[in-house]
């Protein structure tokens, strides 16, 4: 128990940071999960075209992470997530979401299989004390290796040619899937996923290599116009691609003050993931009941008219109840629409006579929007480059 | 396989209470007993060749009276209870600061009955959906307290138990008597705030300390033969291993033995925290609940002795309960090193001299006596020296108030809580399988969510005395909770 | 002249009543029986250069609506935040307290990685419970026995506040009004320094152990204040606690208001069952339309009001009113900064509260003692040097520190104090902080030690209780000070109460001062100078 000085620098700096802090030229920094973290490296709509037209690389070393191993860790995760963790073959990924007794979403993630009896979780909340009060009873071991393991997400359309470029062959390599590759000693596992609905891979490898593999990936991905993107940029991406975001498209139930504000996974269009064939999960009695009474609330894609961005909105029902609140809108630059990811009252999940309110403030003074707006399915952009196996070499 | 109605895992007087009921409503009961003999906490041991004594509970404040209906049990006239000094209490009389006691007790005896009907339903909801015309004759009777009397129990329901001795009577031994009565098998001190409540709970069941005739071995007999005169089935040294969890339904059990029992419910009289996460086990239950099982407090903090004597000990009165607890702070004084797993100098004990009153319970000429001694830790850190220090420590304290006693003792045992743990099945040795506490009563008991007999696992019920309104030789949890199944047509 | 009101006691309940009823247009006049103003909230020079506060020593429940009615940054009113806070181990390590949310979390995670992150749940829960009740300090307790429309409307009021909760979260919140901090903490965390750091704030003026039920409630009550908004934060008063009264009382005299010092109040007149004003100890009689009592309630109707003129009931229920001693304070002059060394170079911790017992057992042990008639051996202490952000209160490089005590009883095995039993009463404390910082007592140039003799003999508060009664449920909310009086008015007619002793209770809050002040304009049928109490949303 020495002293320390993390007082200084409360937001840990990434262990790729040292390569990422002089490319920020705006200093734009912002805190992810007590992680300094860019949130735009010099100009944002640059790092959002080196998304959908080449290839971009984030820094994903703040996702927090959660080894689980021992002889019954599908069993854990089958009763901790809603899907079945047992399916999940290893060198899989799934995309899962697990809930408190309530049937309340704590957060969504990633889960990788990397073992028969070894699991990775990836999320963007912290759960340290929920995963441990729920192996009891289990046979395994959970423990959180967020610092241990370095990551980065190349996505682009040119990114399976930015890893071939750089030796690694992944065009065989189909989404949700992952493979490991040495460096430099070390070992590289890359897996195909990734949150801006594009073609894009996670990287995964020990810190100590952080700085080596950047360099080379860089270098590699010159001739393609490789670019590191902040986190405003992949927001863009991920609103395009209709993503959910933990803390701002919905509360995780263990952070909520309010009582009425976290929502289930049904109500945040994660109903498919439920598998109700497993047995017992967490929240299941609340969700069957849930589902019999039907949820109260249900999350929307929106398409508005015009083009001016709707964040923050309120939603109306016939222009003057407040049915619902938009959590996340942008002014698509792939689409020329403005989407939005909304929460709305369930019985207006439909559409039919909803707008939506927005205050656009233009040289200090607000232009106030009143527009119909119509209900689309998620994802709103989704190019088949996205699952194509292999994919095109560009 | 067998298969059965109704499967009662537990032959404790909830257990058996819980069963009579549901087999004169015509339900096929059959109960299941780990132990060779039937009783749980109110059972017989001989402790030594020719000597028997209570295993556990060695008095009763008196059965619910819907189970002493059902099942009527011999009792002796009640106990008068001795102090030192040759004070005497029986009711509302004593016989120093006797005005004050009859004034205190008279008072506190009208909240206690005032608040006994709750004892005899299921714990109301803290919200919205409840059974109100159920609560009129509850709520009608506090409200019948009158304005005066039932501010004063709104003031004292959560008050210390130390302080109202100090307000109310001049005597320190009747102080003494007073807080030793509340904290009688809780884990807490008499300048605890929420001790009075417990005083009152105990009032609710009954004004003064009965022993059955010929024990409390016959009292577990007449139960037992009670319930299987109604229809029950009753099957001792069978032990249950798990309770078999299918499509998200309890459906039975299976034994020790390997032997599989279907039943249509499951009803079970043990511990809460064991029937969950032993019998039930964490991958049929949401995480939060299981994790909730596991801060339900369970914390024992009396110890039992049983010594064989090879005569009559010097007591002014034999057959009298003998409580030595000088004063409140006595008391407390005995429980502070219980909170730091230590054993007390000084403990405060109830004593009873069982062949006073029946002389089946040792050989001629010789005696028993049944001590409960408070406070000793649930977890000391040597459990061994530990148990060593609580009995000698408890002889002493003995030997001064009946002098020549340690010459009469031909063997001397004392159970602390862990040993009550290991032999009943109370975990930490708590009597009411789960501290009777204000924070674990009523809709917390034993905790939120099954609260109300019914648990989150469908056809799986709790009758014993971690649900409410906890135990004490009683049974009305356990008749409770049959009714709540009837109701629910479980 | 016949005053509007005479309020019995210049401390800062007694001057937020009379800064309201002046600003109703009342003529007002307090009265003090010291020298100074402020009761338990006072800036005094005991030592040449150096400002104490040497009673309260730090600020969260002072209601900010009160500070905007009365104006009080006019008057110089300001609170600044700690920057931090730890308890030092025996082992010579320390836990830290930061109010980055990121450093504070790793400082936790140093100790216990589980316990880290389920520090932000137990704060959520908390603040949970803060939310529930921070809107019952600012309201007249209802009186349920008796259901008159007020009260009706008042228990209607507090069933939709209840009603606003789930069944899960009425059920859980009842645990925590009636547990101990010790078995509350124990479901949340498993590292006993993290644990006894916590469990502080439940034990801070009471005669509860962290062990005791009920020590979750006092916990609660020290964090339903807010610094700016910050709910559960706490700060100094710029130039110390007695900038709060000095700044209520330069708003009386603004409004017309008198204080008069130097003199007590010897009886309470009360002539045909009505106060008509007070004599004061030269004999001088104020007369008032009526008396409104700032002393506690044992002060006020057992030394102060002829007993005949009480019911019987009432009596016996005052005189069995707990208003226990149980905490001392020592008021350090150093000639330097006290040098901590398991604290690193830079770290703002210092800045904040200090403590020495690092697990709550060695804070039951101290109520142990407490219990068997002694001031404990091993003391917990809540420790402040607020000159290391306020540097008006000494010197330049010398600093004032707060040593806050407990336990120490209200007599030692049944008798008096002594001035021995004080002295080493003062030097198991300094050795303690000797321990943690060698070379401390070096740095002493002057003590004040004040145990609750001192207390009651200076500032009035009977047995040194510095809440004006212990926070326990017989004694909170419709039975604060006794039921059937918690509506701030006494048996006697126009005689008030408006002290701690009221609801919703101790600490410098002020709530008891503006609630009496409500119901005596209420019942004057006269305007309220009072803006409504901020919303919970």
């Amino acid at each position: 128990m020495s002293a320390q000085t993390h007082f200084k620098t409360p937001l840990r700096p990434s262990p790729f940071h040292p390569r990422t802090a002089p490319l920020n030229r705006l200093n734009r920094w912002g805190p992810w999960a007590g992680q300094l973290n860019a949130l735009c490296f010099g100009d944002v709509d640059m790092e959002y075209t080196a998304i959908r037209n080449a290839a971009s690389v984030y820094d994903l070393c703040a996702m927090v992470k959660y080894r689980v191993t021992g002889r019954e860790a599908a069993e854990y995760l089958n009763r901790l997530t809603l899907r079945d963790a047992g399916k999940l073959a290893v060198g899989g990924v799934h995309y899962t979401a697990w809930c408190d007794d309530a049937g309340k979403l704590l957060d969504d993630g990633t889960l990788f299989r990397h073992g028969p009896q070894d699991y990775l979780i990836c999320c963007q909340e912290r759960h340290l004390p929920w995963l441990l009060d729920s192996a009891q009873g289990f046979d395994v071991a959970v423990r959180e290796v967020t610092e241990e393991i370095a990551a980065l997400s190349l996505q682009g359309p040119c990114s399976a040619s930015v890893l071939a470029a750089a030796g690694f062959d992944v065009w065989g390599l189909k989404p949700f899937r992952m493979a490991e590759f040495a460096f430099q000693g070390g070992s590289l596992t890359i897996s195909r996923t990734g949150f801006t609905g594009d073609l894009g891979y996670e990287l995964w490898l020990t810190p100590d290599l952080a700085l080596p593999f950047w360099d080379h990936l860089m270098q590699a991905g010159a001739p393609w116009g490789i670019r590191p993107i902040g986190s405003d940029a992949l927001d863009l991406a991920r609103i395009e691609a209709g993503f959910i975001i933990t803390n701002m498209d919905f509360i995780p139930a263990h952070q909520a003050l309010r009582e009425d504000r976290p929502r289930s996974p049904l109500e945040m269009g994660l109903g498919w993931m439920i598998d109700w064939d497993k047995g017992q999960f967490t929240g299941r009695a609340a969700l069957a009941a849930e589902q019999a009474r039907g949820s109260d609330w249900a999350l929307v894609g929106l398409d508005i008219p015009g083009n001016v961005s709707a964040e923050g909105s309120i939603l109306y029902h016939d222009k003057k109840h407040e049915v619902g609140m938009i959590t996340a809108a942008a002014w698509s630059p792939a689409l020329k629409a403005s989407v939005a990811l909304a929460q709305v009252q369930a019985r207006h999940a439909g559409g039919a006579n909803l707008w939506v309110e927005i205050y656009a403030l233009r040289e200090l003074q607000y232009v106030k929007l009143m527009l119909p707006v119509q209900v689309v399915p998620r994802p709103f952009f989704n190019p088949p480059r996205k699952r194509a196996t292999p994919p095109a070499r560009v | 396989m067998r298969s059965c109605d109704i499967l009662i895992l537990g032959a404790g007087v909830n257990g058996l209470a819980c069963a009579t009921r549901l087999a004169k409503a015509g339900r096929s009961v059959l109960v299941l007993e780990a132990a060779a003999t039937p009783g749980g906490g109110a059972g017989e041991v001989e402790f030594h060749p020719g000597f028997r004594a209570p295993a556990l509970a060695h008095l009763t404040q008196g059965l619910d009276p819907r189970v002493a209906r059902a099942l009527p049990v011999a009792f002796h006239p009640a106990l008068t209870t001795a102090l030192q000094g040759g004070i005497t209490v029986k009711g509302g009389a004593a016989s120093v600061d006797a005005a004050a006691w009859s004034a205190l007790h008279a008072r506190l005896s009208r909240f206690a009955q005032a608040l006994a009907p709750f004892r005899q339903m299921p714990p109301p909801i803290p919200g919205a959906g409840n059974a109100w015309s159920r609560l009129v004759r509850p709520l009608l009777g506090l409200r019948g307290l009158g304005q005066a009397e039932l501010r004063e129990l709104m003031r004292l329901i959560l008050i210390n138990v130390h302080d109202v001795g100090e307000d109310e009577l001049s005597s320190d031994a009747l102080r003494g008597l007073l807080s030793f009565d509340a904290t009688l098998g809780a884990w807490l001190g008499p300048r605890s705030p929420n001790s009075l409540i417990l005083y009152l709970d105990r009032l609710a069941r009954g004004a003064d300390p009965l022993l059955p005739v010929g024990g409390m071995g016959a009292l577990a007999q007449s139960l037992a033969k009670g319930a299987e005169a109604a229809g029950v089935t009753l099957r001792c040294n069978a032990r249950v291993a798990r309770v078999v969890v299918a499509d998200g339904r309890a459906r039975g059990v299976v034994l020790d033995s390997g032997e599989e029992i279907a039943a249509k419910t499951v009803v079970s009289a043990l511990n809460p925290r064991t029937t969950f996460h032993q019998l039930i086990g964490a991958r049929h239950l949401d995480a939060g609940f299981h994790r909730r099982i596991g801060h339900i407090r369970m914390r024992g903090g009396a110890a039992k002795a049983h010594l064989a004597l090879s005569g009559l000990p010097a007591l002014a009165d034999p057959k009298a309960r003998l409580v030595i607890a000088p004063s409140s702070t006595a008391v407390e004084n005995a429980f502070n090193p219980v909170k730091y797993g230590q054993v007390p100098d000084r403990p405060v004990m109830e004593v009873l001299l069982p062949s006073a009153h029946d002389s089946g319970m040792a050989p001629a000429g010789a005696h028993v006596l049944s001590a409960i001694v408070q406070s000793a830790p649930h977890a000391p850190r040597d459990p061994v020296a530990a148990r060593a220090a609580m009995l000698e420590n408890s002889l002493a304290v003995l030997e001064e108030n009946i002098p020549g006693l340690r010459s009469l003792i031909l063997h001397a045992e004392i159970l602390m809580p862990q040993d009550i743990e290991a032999r009943f099945g109370l975990i930490g040795g708590n009597w009411h399988h789960g501290e009777l506490a204000v924070e674990q009563m009523l809709f917390n008991r034993p905790l939120h969510g099954a609260d109300r007999y019914a648990t989150p696992v469908p056809g799986l019920w709790l009758a014993g005395a971690g649900a409410h309104p906890g135990g004490g030789i009683n049974g009305a949890a356990g008749w409770n909770a049959a009714e709540a199944l009837l109701e629910a047509k479980g | 002249m016949t005053y509007d009101a005479v309020i019995v006691g210049a401390g800062h309940n007694g001057l937020v009543t009379a800064c309201y009823l002046a600003r109703a247009g009342m003529k007002v006049c307090v009265v003090e029986k010291n020298d100074w103003i402020g009761g338990a909230a006072v800036s005094r020079e005991l030592y040449p250069g150096f400002t104490y506060s040497n009673c309260s020593y730090v600020s969260s429940l002072f209601r900010p609506e009160i500070m905007r009615d009365l104006e009080l940054h006019k008057y110089g009113l300001q609170i600044l935040p700690y920057e931090g806070g730890a308890v030092f181990t025996q082992d010579g390590g320390y836990l830290g307290m930061f109010r980055d949310h990121d450093a504070n979390r790793r400082e936790f995670a140093r100790h216990s990685a589980r316990d880290a992150e389920a520090y932000d749940v137990y704060a959520r829960d908390i603040l949970r419970f803060c939310r529930f009740i921070r809107p019952m300090l600012m309201r007249t307790p209802p009186d349920p026995t008796r259901l008159r429309p007020r009260d009706l409307s008042e228990l209607l009021w507090l069933g939709k506040q209840m009603g606003g909760l789930s069944e899960a979260m009425r059920a859980q919140m009842v645990r925590f009004w009636t547990m101990s901090i010790s078995d509350f903490l124990d479901e949340y965390f498993e590292n006993p320094v993290i644990k006894g750091y916590l469990a502080v704030s439940a034990i801070i003026g009471t005669a509860l152990g962290p062990m005791s039920p009920g020590s979750a409630y006092v916990l609660l009550h020290h964090y339903m204040g807010d610094v700016d908004g910050n709910v559960g934060a706490w700060g100094f008063a710029r130039g110390g606690m007695g900038s709060i009264t000095r700044a209520l009382t330069e708003s009386l005299r603004t409004s017309g208001g008198e204080v008069r010092v130097g003199q007590g109040v010897e009886q309470i007149l009360v002539q045909n069952g009505r106060a008509v004003g007070v004599v004061l100890a030269n004999g001088d009689e104020v007369r008032g339309r009526r008396v409104i009592s700032n002393m506690d309630v044992k002060r006020t109707f057992l030394k102060h009001v002829p007993e005949a003129e009480l019911p019987g009931d009432f009596v016996k229920r005052i005189k069995a009113f707990k208003i226990r001693g149980s905490s001392g304070k020592l008021n350090i002059a150093l000639d330097a900064a006290p040098v901590f060394p398991a604290l690193p170079e830079g770290a703002p911790n210092l800045r904040g509260d200090l403590h020495f017992t690092d697990s709550v057992e060695r804070m039951e042990r101290a109520y142990d003692d407490w219990k068997a008639g002694h001031f404990s051996a091993d003391p917990f202490q809540d420790c402040m040097i607020p000159t290391m952000i306020d540097p008006t209160m000494t010197p330049p490089g010398k600093h004032f520190m707060s040593c806050f005590v407990q336990y120490a009883p209200p007599k030692i095995e049944g008798r008096d104090w002594t001035d021995a039993d004080r002295d080493a009463f003062r030097d198991a404390c300094l050795n303690q902080i000797e321990a943690y910082s060698p070379g401390f007592k070096d740095r002493v140039l002057h003590v004040e030690t004040r145990t609750p003799r001192e207390l009651e003999a200076e500032v009035g508060l009977t047995e040194g209780n510095i809440f004006q009664g212990e926070l326990t449920f017989d004694q909170l909310l419709f039975n604060r000070p006794v039921p059937g009086y918690a509506q701030y008015r006494s048996p006697i007619k126009d005689l008030w109460m408006c002290g701690s002793s009221t609801h919703p209770g101790g600490g410098v809050m002020g709530a008891p001062g503006r609630n009496a002040a409500a119901e005596v304009l209420r019942e004057a049928r006269l305007p309220s100078p009072m803006r409504d109490a901020y919303a919970v949303l």
